[in-house]
């Protein structure tokens, strides 16, 4: 990894360039450069791509429908592909950060930007910003092959599902939902990393936190499963999908991501703690 | 001065694996992390095992209320509700019958769930209401048994002692096509024939019962288990109570039948789908008719099951799945991130050998760590949950042992199938998130919350590694039981070690690339 500083060698009589490496922009382009020049970045965008798209298909010519209300939730299924996807975004942003520590890199990086939280706060930009494109393209591929599979999988509108559109209010926010849920599980991974510094234990970390909460809760009673649905990262975030029976979820869309939120804040200001506490 | 020359102390010989393999374990000894990472996920196992995970209300309404099952002469959990027209057997003796007819009640759910008296009724016969002969030790649920019976989809069945069955005469009864039982005990022997004319008989079955009272119990049997249907697209059943009526004639009695008098017993409290339940039966000269509800059978977990597994208690193996995947992948990745990989692959030029050491030693004590861990889990875990009220399904030691030692071997080769990939990778991040996503994501699919229907669920349970959790299953999936077997019930498709394997051969796969990887380029 290295940084492409993009000022030229400072002239004598010039202002260093280095004079201006304390402002958020160039402590974003930075961060933007050396992100953008890791080959696995790009293959790792790509992958949240792929999965998102393929395991929509997969998952929309599995279900089926055969009678009127059959008790799925089209949306959901369609972009069921983001149970899988997540993953590769939290390898993604856990490696924006760890991969600094496992190189050394670090160092020169707060050597060059002092200011140790606005380069937290790059990366959290930077990493978010390119998750938010990846999913989108992700998302929407997930969501049109949902809208032509799926007919033709009984969900027609003589059962009761219109085909998904974005016109339509649920389906356009478990779509953009979705995009944000992506996003927001990127920073909860950055804050992790950020906090634990190796990148093994926090991607198990990151991935413990968002698989272990649904499996656990299955082995509860009812009471206990729904408290842990509401406030587990994934099975609270991923309410954002739903677009029916809305009423017997344990919080409502909105809601649900907001706790996705909160996790990803506390997650950030552990790791901005840690940054700011200890040496690099 | 004289010089002396150096001698290594060390022996000259063979560069042998056990050296190959000290050296390895000393590496992982040495290491606090990942030391540190083991003890996490013994801890992990233990407490999510052992914390309070679930309350029953078994035992709350009076002693033992609410979630015993009778059990069975073999020690298994088994649902024995029918009506019994019945009256004693000294010694031994015979009963022939011809059966006229078979017809039942069913819920009916194509108007909606219905009110709050649950939906309407409507004909029908679930495939296995039966209705028949049956010569059983006692009264009392559990006893063993002898029977001959017409059912609901089977044809004729002779069953015994609730998980024997054999087939008899196929087709359904009927007015026009009637068919005649006998059911013969003979000391502790009993033979079930069949006829379809009642002069032409066909022997169906034998079978030898154990314990029996030289008095026993015969007569004539009604019953019918309850009725599902799948809902949704296949995620889930909808079902209730059905009932079975049998229409009896010709009923003889040969041999030491004293009383030739004919009680009616409601045996079990099995509620019916409409009133006038649970059962009973009329004698009108001769003709017989049997209602009942329930089953005669081994007992099975359905979506609305009673009660919990033993598999229960591992629920934490998730969590110690995740942190020994960590110290897998990292016992490997981490020798490229310190250059160590170069003095390893120069003092022991075998690249194989190295990778084979390592992975001897990561899953020796990933498995010891898990024994330890599940049997305490196991064990203690069972006995926490049923004080707390919850009814705990009951295993043979044989089995408890399988489930404790198959836990142990999964995250044994779970641990090495991350240092295949992290060898692979060289990336811990990539490695530990690979495993993860190949082992808890499809179990979290297929088990905690199916989105697929039962053909696509199934599928995965076959082939993803997480198919190896079917050493932790403690239920079985009989044929005579009529049952929705998916993996969130606690049904795997795969028998358990049959599982365990799919997983192994992913480790041999990953295994294989990693060798291949590790020769053919730099270290």
């Amino acid at each position: 990894m290295s940084v492409l500083v993009s000022a030229s060698v400072p002239q004598a009589g010039q202002r260093s360039a280095v004079i201006r490496t304390g402002a958020p922009v160039s402590a974003l382009r930075a961060e933007w450069t050396k992100l953008r020049t890791l080959a696995g970045t790009w293959w790792l965008l790509l992958a949240v791509i792929a999965l998102t798209a393929a395991v929509g298909v997969g998952a929309a010519s599995a279900v089926t429908c055969q009678a009127a209300g059959c008790g799925q939730d089209p949306a959901k299924v369609a972009l069921s592909g983001v149970d899988l996807s997540q993953a590769v975004v939290a390898i993604l942003a856990v490696l924006a950060i760890s991969g600094e520590y496992s190189t050394g890199m670090i160092r020169t990086t707060l050597t060059a930007m002092p200011r140790r939280l606005s380069v937290l706060g790059a990366k959290a930009v930077v990493v978010a910003a390119l998750t938010l494109a990846a999913g989108a393209v992700g998302v929407l591929a997930a969501m049109l092959a949902g809208r032509l599979i799926l007919p033709g999988r009984g969900f027609t509108r003589g059962h009761g599902y219109p085909s998904l559109s974005l016109a339509s209010g649920p389906d356009l926010r478990a779509v953009a939902g979705t995009v944000l849920y992506l996003a927001l599980i990127a920073l909860l991974a950055l804050g992790v990393a950020t906090a634990v510094r190796d990148s093994a234990v926090s991607i198990g970390l990151v991935l413990a936190l968002l698989y272990l909460f649904p499996v656990i809760a299955s082995a509860l009673n009812p009471r206990w499963s729904r408290h842990l649905e509401q406030i587990g990262p994934m099975s609270a975030g991923l309410t954002i999908q739903a677009t029916a029976g809305l009423r017997g979820l344990p919080l409502a869309p909105w809601q649900g991501l907001g706790v996705l939120a909160l996790w990803a804040a506390g997650a950030l200001l552990a790791g901005a703690a840690a940054l700011r506490l200890r040496d690099a | 001065m004289t010089d002396t020359l150096y001698r290594s102390q060390i022996q000259p010989g063979h560069d042998s694996f056990a050296q190959t393999l000290r050296a390895e374990w000393l590496k992982f000894r040495t290491v606090r992390g990942w030391v540190i990472g083991m003890v996490v996920a013994a801890l992990a196992i233990l407490a999510l095992g052992l914390g309070p995970s679930a309350q029953g209300s078994c035992g709350t309404n009076g002693p033992a209320s609410d979630c015993t099952q009778p059990l069975g002469p073999g020690g298994e959990a088994v649902t024995d509700s029918f009506y019994f027209a019945h009256q004693p057997l000294n010694g031994n003796g015979t009963i022939t019958v011809r059966v006229t007819s078979l017809t039942g009640q069913i819920p009916d759910f194509s108007g909606g769930a219905g009110g709050s008296g649950g939906p309407p009724t409507r004909s029908g016969l679930v495939p296995w209401a039966k209705a028949g002969l049956i010569i059983k030790a006692s009264t009392t649920q559990g006893s063993a048994y002898a029977a001959m019976m017409v059912t609901g989809g089977h044809g004729v069945q002779m069953q015994y002692d609730y998980t024997g069955d054999a087939p008899g005469l196929a087709g359904a009864v009927s007015a026009v096509s009637p068919r005649w039982l006998r059911l013969t005990r003979s000391g502790d022997t009993f033979t079930g024939y069949d006829s379809a004319d009642g002069a032409h008989w066909t022997k169906v079955g034998v079978a030898t019962l154990t314990g029996l009272p030289p008095t026993v119990q015969g007569g004539l049997f009604a019953t019918s288990p309850p009725y599902w249907q799948a809902s949704g697209s296949g995620t889930s059943v909808t079902g209730g109570a059905s009932e079975a009526t049998g229409a009896f004639d010709h009923v003889s009695l040969i041999g030491g039948w004293p009383k030739a008098e004919w009680t009616g017993t409601a045996i079990g409290d099995a509620g019916g789908p409409a009133a006038g339940s649970p059962g009973g039966f009329q004698d009108a000269a001769g003709r017989f008719t049997v209602s009942g509800v329930g089953d005669i059978a081994p007992s099975v977990s359905g979506a609305a099951g009673l009660g919990v597994t033993i598999t229960q208690t591992l629920i934490g193996v998730f969590a110690g799945l995740i942190a020994v995947a960590v110290v897998g992948a990292m016992f490997m990745t981490a020798e490229y991130r310190r250059g160590l990989i170069r003095v390893t692959l120069a003092a022991t030029p075998g690249r194989g050998r190295v990778l084979a050491a390592k992975a001897v030693v990561i899953a020796a004590v990933t498995f010891a760590v898990g024994l330890v861990s599940s049997a305490i889990v196991v064990t203690v875990g069972q006995r926490v949950l049923r004080d707390h009220g919850v009814y705990v399904w009951p295993v043979t030691a044989l089995t408890e042992a399988r489930v404790i030692v198959g836990t142990a071997a999964v995250l044994a080769v779970a641990a090495v199938i991350a240092l295949a990939i992290g060898t692979i990778l060289r990336r811990g991040a990539g490695a530990v998130a690979a495993v993860i996503v190949v082992i808890v994501l499809p179990y979290l699919l297929t088990v905690t919350t199916p989105l697929l229907p039962a053909g696509p669920t199934d599928w995965l349970a076959r082939v993803t590694p997480a198919a190896a959790f079917a050493v932790q299953q403690t239920l079985i999936q009989y044929p005579q039981v009529n049952n929705a077997y998916v993996p969130s019930g606690g049904y795997y498709p795969l028998a358990p070690w049959a599982g365990f394997a799919v997983l192994c051969g992913w480790a041999a796969v990953a295994l294989a690339l990693a060798v291949w990887t590790l020769n053919r380029r730099d270290a």
